[in-house]
């Protein structure tokens, strides 16, 4: 049933007074119905220039070739690798809310599904980008895929982690952009019939004649019911096979069996850090604050916490493990980490990843928007250096001392990562420009039963036990889009 | 002989809405079909519409993605190019594993949602059916089929006392045709 009174202690989904599913489309379509407001053109003018700068870089690189980067024969791969693997992991929390949190329940994730599904989509398209780009003759990227060709054929060899991650990454993209388009047909349609002229057009054609006919509802919910099961063990999956690129190599420092289950947590770690930094923007400057409220933003903290708790123990297990296992090398390569010329940006890792993100055990930190902000900023670098650190540095430090080496980015180096920023940031601005940002359908579910109006009737009807009256009302408390003065008298 | 196609009652609450269907089929009123701008669970069950069965078809075709690329690998690794690597055997099936999972996704994704789309006539740049521009948006609308159901004045006062905040008597089945 669409309404049944959802019991008084759950904090409220949709804060604000007079919430009515007009009001839900109007609010959530204002930014695409109207012109952009100076803010996103700002954000746009920059992160275009961004993606220009990508666009000039990439092209240098492919034009020159990678010795235009700062590898060498020694730390063979850096910052490519590092920037694709930081953006796949990205990618993770998308999908780990839209498909893990669906099966699970939480109707939190409704009203930020959408953003967080279109957020991995465009951090899997800057991921491939760098796979792409590091491949220097990247017409040859066809050679990754079992194509019959003139040498044999000579197959590609699934016994390689490389080729795992092919299959792995593009089946990742292409299912989540089902997921993510499937999803946002409804609401494409709610937009076509809002629009006129050429805007209905192009809408009527996006929407797929999507009419939300009983049976079609029915058909749309058994096909995301099943695409959030099997996009579970898929995003699981991806993140293992990128950790194995890694785990199955003999590299002192790579090959690790605990790399599977530490390289998940750590790609929802960075992906839930990214999500938060974009929707706290986004909230404020679209004003969806009632919408992706306080406990949005608390919950996505505590994942958080979770998570970047659970990467701080695989740290701690990696170093009891060289320890443990007496190789020298193994032993070397983690006091290296510290006591060698890259110890600061192991004290990056070590710091942003897990001494920050222990902050967040206070409630006053995860619900003080400025502070997470700064947070997810601190855990977005902090990851970054993870990869950095799990890949240049063990690297650097070859078998034979001869061959140590240092790596210096050039300035192709440094563009691509940022331009890669711009092509995302890019995106992300068209996305919420012309998509709606929030799931509309989804949020509309939870007016009757989860809202704080549909709670604030609970409560006037006097039949709460005021204990649970008493609960609710202190929860409220840490809401930024509350009227608390409502509350008063209840 | 009225003009009138299309009978539709335009409900601004789904338990409301859930009340008319009620009220109707108490009448023996037949409803051609309701239109929602977000799934209400239960209106299946009333309309007596049956479960969808895409959930088989997906397991279909995820049978299908991963024998598919199953076989592709044995006769790359196996029967084409054995390679000796260290004289493992080349039929390693923990190798073959990644793939075969990753085809059996995708797979599945493409096929169910391509049936889905197909079953329900989504496609790219298909004239939109829509009996009422705001049922994509916060009118839960049943309409009921015109012809054969005569006396239109009953259905309209069914649908008014059972909460209908509006009732539309439409000549044109699809009002976005243009």
């Amino acid at each position: 049933m669409a309404s049944h009174n959802e019991s008084i202690i759950r904090e409220p989904l949709i804060t604000g007074k007079d919430i009515t599913y007009a009001k839900i489309t109007n609010d959530v379509l204002h930014p695409v119905e109207n012109m952009p407001t100076k803010a996103w053109w700002i954000g746009f003018t920059v992160a275009s220039l961004g993606a220009c700068l990508w666009v000039f870089a990439v092209s240098y690189t492919f034009w020159y070739g990678i010795g235009s980067w700062g590898l060498n024969k020694t730390v063979g791969w850096a910052w490519d690798i590092t920037g694709f693997v930081w953006w796949v992991g990205i990618g993770h929390a998308g999908t780990l809310i839209s498909a893990i949190l669906l099966m699970f329940r939480q109707n939190w994730r409704n009203s930020i599904n959408r953003s967080a599904e279109a957020m991995t989509i465009f951090a899997v398209i800057c991921a491939a980008t760098y796979i792409v780009a590091h491949m220097g003759r990247p017409w040859m990227a066809v050679y990754s895929l079992p194509l019959p060709n003139q040498y044999g054929s000579l197959w590609v060899n699934f016994n390689s982690p490389l080729i795992w991650d092919v299959f792995a990454i593009s089946t990742y993209f292409s299912v989540s952009l089902v997921f993510w388009y499937t999803g946002l047909l409804p609401d494409l349609a709610t937009i076509r019939d809002r629009a006129t002229g050429i805007r209905r057009k192009i809408y009527s054609v996006c929407s797929f004649g999507w009419t939300g006919s009983v049976k079609t509802w029915q058909r749309f919910e058994t096909v995301s019911l099943i695409l959030a099961g099997i996009s579970t063990p898929l995003v699981l999956s991806v993140h293992t096979i990128v950790s194995m690129d890694f785990a199955t190599s003999l590299e002192p420092g790579w090959h690790t069996t605990i790399f599977p289950p530490y390289f998940v947590a750590g790609a929802i770690f960075s992906g839930f850090a990214m999500v938060q930094t974009l929707l706290l923007i986004t909230r404020k400057v679209l004003g969806l604050e009632n919408y992706i409220t306080m406990f949005h933003i608390e919950s996505m903290n505590k994942i958080i916490l979770l998570t970047g708790s659970i990467v701080g123990v695989a740290y701690m297990t990696e170093f009891f493990i060289a320890y443990y296992s007496g190789g020298e090398y193994e032993q070397y390569t983690f006091l290296n980490r510290f006591t060698g010329p890259y110890w600061w940006a192991g004290c990056m890792m070590y710091g942003c990843n897990v001494l920050m993100t222990q902050m967040m055990w206070f409630k006053k930190v995860r619900t003080n928007i400025p502070i997470s902000w700064v947070l997810s900023i601190v855990v977005n670098i902090g990851m970054w250096f993870e990869r950095f650190v799990i890949i240049v540095t063990s690297l650097h430090r070859d078998f034979i001392p001869s061959s140590w080496a240092m790596f210096y980015p050039t300035w192709i180096d440094l563009s691509v990562f940022i331009g890669s920023i711009g092509v995302f940031f890019t995106l992300f601005l068209l996305f919420i420009r012309v998509f709606p940002s929030i799931a509309m359908g989804e949020v509309k579910l939870l007016v009757k039963s989860s809202s704080e109006q549909a709670k604030k009737k609970l409560l006037d009807s006097g039949h709460i036990d005021p204990s649970h009256a008493e609960f609710y009302k202190e929860a409220l408390t840490k809401f930024d889009s509350v009227e608390l003065s409502d509350y008063e008298k209840v | 002989m009225s003009s009138t196609k299309f009978i539709l009652g335009l409900f601004d609450d789904p338990d409301v809405m859930m009340h008319g269907i009620d009220q109707l089929q108490k009448n023996s009123v037949p409803i051609y079909d309701v239109y929602t701008p977000m799934p209400i669970h239960g209106i299946d069950d009333k309309l007596g519409i049956k479960p969808s069965r895409l959930g088989y078809a997906a397991f279909m075709f995820g049978c299908l993605g991963g024998t598919t690329i199953f076989s592709l690998v044995y006769y790359f690794m196996v029967h084409d190019w054995p390679m000796d690597i260290g004289g493992k055997p080349a039929f390693a099936v923990p190798s073959f594993i990644p793939a075969t999972f990753e085809w059996t996704v995708l797979f599945t994704a493409f096929g169910m949602t391509a049936t889905f789309f197909f079953s329900t006539h989504l496609f790219p740049g298909r004239t939109p059916r829509v009996m009422d521009l705001r049922a994509t948006d916060d009118r839960f609308v049943i309409a009921i089929d015109a012809k054969g159901n005569i006396p239109h004045e009953e259905i309209t006062n069914l649908l008014k006392e059972a909460g209908a905040v509006e009732v539309k008597h439409n000549d044109r089945k699809y009002v976005s045709y243009e």
